[in-house]
């Protein structure tokens, strides 16, 4: 065999070899969301949507208190880590681009970002639920909250510093103080960039299971206050599929699609959003 | 005058107050840091008087009599994010380099979005799918097919039960697989065009292109894309508590169940009825926060070396 001929041999197998891994790679994942799409969407009724979980055997009853229960949980975590995660940005990007401070705040960041969500649940545990005694959608919602955070102000800060200096210039050049050209001129410029970094965020926590697990727990009812236990649609899910009743499983399926749809059609939407303005 | 000094006088007030505002929401990050550390290592004190180092490698875990020991779910969480690393790197780098290289043009785009979009899927999903449709298979092919064929090894022999450590890997493999390719893809799409074209200019072969100037290029990026990936992998608790089946023994058998330290907690921190269970349970969190600062933290100064252009 010639050397030329061994090379373009060698091409040839790695190509059919990478080629194999990318086909079996998506293969695997189309599976995965084709079986959540089968088995989950016939659970999607009337009833799923309107009604409280029924007790295992009959087949009826739904998850309504659930979904809103991640809904307000979601809606009030988002509240909470935007503010927060804003301001923090605003930092990193105008004032502590180069210093050590800045740098360590980053570092932080990028680690809490992908740190166990467990642990974060852990730690709303101690703060939190021991020491008002009682599990709470208020604890919940601020697990989630730390969980969005560091997304939120590393999105913030990047978003930021895209914006062009000679505008920050320009401001400044008109004598308007800072903390005015702020929200009048830099927020405004890079709003678009900050909502899509903070909808991603948002799609990310809306699918989180292991900080609620002991934070806002679980609940078969409406909650009167986000003051008590709070029923959601992830623990909702873990639940129900290791129990060992059928029609639960049924709606574990009808969760787990309910929950992949929202958070796909969060980040498409955002995608698209993103694309429409890099257009421009 | 008098106009002009109130002005700036006003001006620097309400700036070095915004400033001040923004600092503190920042500093107000690295304050969650160390209140969640000292948080851990406060309430797991109980554990940490009661077995002091010893609770590392005691294989111990019993809640009646109180005695617990972290070594069966921290072998459980490193051997599963091994086999989870072991499965998904290479699947991931081939997947990159076919979206980036290999795949006709108008395949790229479409598959690039999906393998994202992918990645954006919720961890209870991957777990959920693993235990009703993954375990069974394993089970009733997968595990007596490797049986048969490699039997003679310890990690393949045991009851076929379709739950333990090697479908956790499996699922685990599968959920880092998007995150993992996604960031290489994009390491790969950086290299510039001009490089890459006078390597084929020169006759190199498509594998030349990649082995030689592709990955020597992107290096970087894909050690760092793989250690945050396995940072992910080690703290991962919904992939893995749905198949790992929850036991507490070493085994060599990767058929045999057992336990990482997310799912230990995942399954019993609620039921914990005694101070000293608690704190071994909050004790396991902060082993495994150590863990992952670890691995995540080397990762973030790695991708950080040579920045500033010392590195190539």
């Amino acid at each position: 065999m010639t050397r030329m001929q061994r090379r373009t041999m060698i091409n040839r197998i790695i190509l059919i070899l990478s080629g194999l891994a990318g086909v079996i790679g998506l293969a695997m994942l189309l599976w995965i969301v084709g079986d959540v799409a089968i088995k989950g969407a016939p659970a999607l009724n009337w009833s799923f949507f309107t009604e409280l979980p029924a007790p295992p055997g009959m087949d009826e009853g739904g998850l309504a208190n659930a979904i809103v229960g991640t809904l307000i949980m979601t809606l009030a975590a988002t509240l909470m880590a935007v503010p927060f995660g804003v301001f923090a940005g605003t930092w990193l990007s105008e004032f502590g681009r180069d210093s050590r401070l800045g740098e360590s705040v980053r570092y932080v960041s990028d680690i809490l970002v992908s740190a166990p969500s467990i642990v974060i649940g852990m730690f709303v545990y101690i703060v939190m639920v021991k020491t008002m005694g009682h599990f709470s959608g208020w604890a919940g919602a601020v697990a989630l909250a730390i969980i969005m955070l560091p997304v939120v102000s590393r999105t913030t800060e990047e978003m930021l510093k895209l914006v062009p200096h000679e505008l920050r210039e320009a401001a400044l050049a008109l004598g308007a103080p800072y903390w005015k050209i702020m929200p009048q001129v830099i927020y405004r410029a890079a709003i678009s960039g900050m909502i899509t970094g903070i909808m991603l965020a948002v799609a990310r926590v809306a699918g989180e299971t292991a900080p609620l697990l002991f934070t806002a727990l679980n609940s078969p009812y409406w909650a009167h206050s986000m003051n008590e236990p709070m029923g959601n649609l992830t623990v909702t899910l873990f639940n129900y599929a290791m129990s060992p009743y059928d029609d639960w499983h049924e709606k574990a399926w009808g969760a787990a699609f309910l929950i992949t749809l929202a958070v796909l059609s969060v980040t498409i939407i955002t995608r698209l959003m993103l694309r429409k303005r890099s257009k421009h | 005058m008098k106009l002009t000094m109130n002005t700036t006088g006003k001006k620097a007030w309400g700036d070095s107050l915004f400033r001040s505002l923004t600092l503190a929401f920042a500093l107000g990050i690295l304050v969650l840091f160390a209140g969640i550390l000292i948080a851990l290592w406060h309430e797991s004190a109980p554990a940490i008087d009661k077995f002091g180092f010893s609770f590392l490698t005691s294989t111990a875990w019993n809640p009646v009599k109180d005695e617990f020991g972290a070594l069966i779910p921290v072998v459980g969480t490193l051997v599963s994010t091994l086999l989870a690393m072991l499965i998904a790197v290479p699947l991931s780098i081939g997947v990159a380099l076919f979206l980036a290289e290999l795949a006709p043009s108008w395949l790229r785009a479409p598959f690039g979005t999906a393998i994202e979009l992918l990645a954006a899927i919720p961890s209870i999903v991957y777990g959920m799918w693993g235990l009703f449709v993954l375990a069974p298979i394993m089970a009733d092919h997968v595990q007596p097919w490797l049986q048969t064929y490699l039997g003679f090894i310890p990690l393949f022999s045991g009851p076929p039960m379709g739950i333990g450590m090697l479908t956790a890997g499996l699922v685990l493999a599968l959920m880092i697989l998007p995150f993992i390719a996604s960031v290489t893809r994009d390491v790969f799409l950086m290299v510039p065009k001009n490089l890459k074209e006078a390597a084929y200019g020169m006759g190199a072969t498509t594998w030349e292109v990649v082995r030689d100037v592709m990955i020597p290029y992107g290096k970087k990026g894909i050690v760092g894309a793989v250690f945050l990936g396995m940072g992910r992998a080690l703290g991962e608790t919904m992939a893995v508590t749905f198949v790992i089946g929850n036991a507490y023994h070493l085994s060599w058998s990767l058929f045999a169940p057992g336990n990482s330290i997310a799912s230990t907690l995942a399954n019993e921190f609620t039921e914990a009825d005694s101070d000293v269970y608690l704190a071994s349970l909050i004790e396991l969190g902060l082993v495994l926060f150590l863990m992952t600062f670890i691995v995540l933290g080397a990762a973030q100064l790695w991708l950080r070396r040579g920045v500033a252009g010392v590195d190539k």
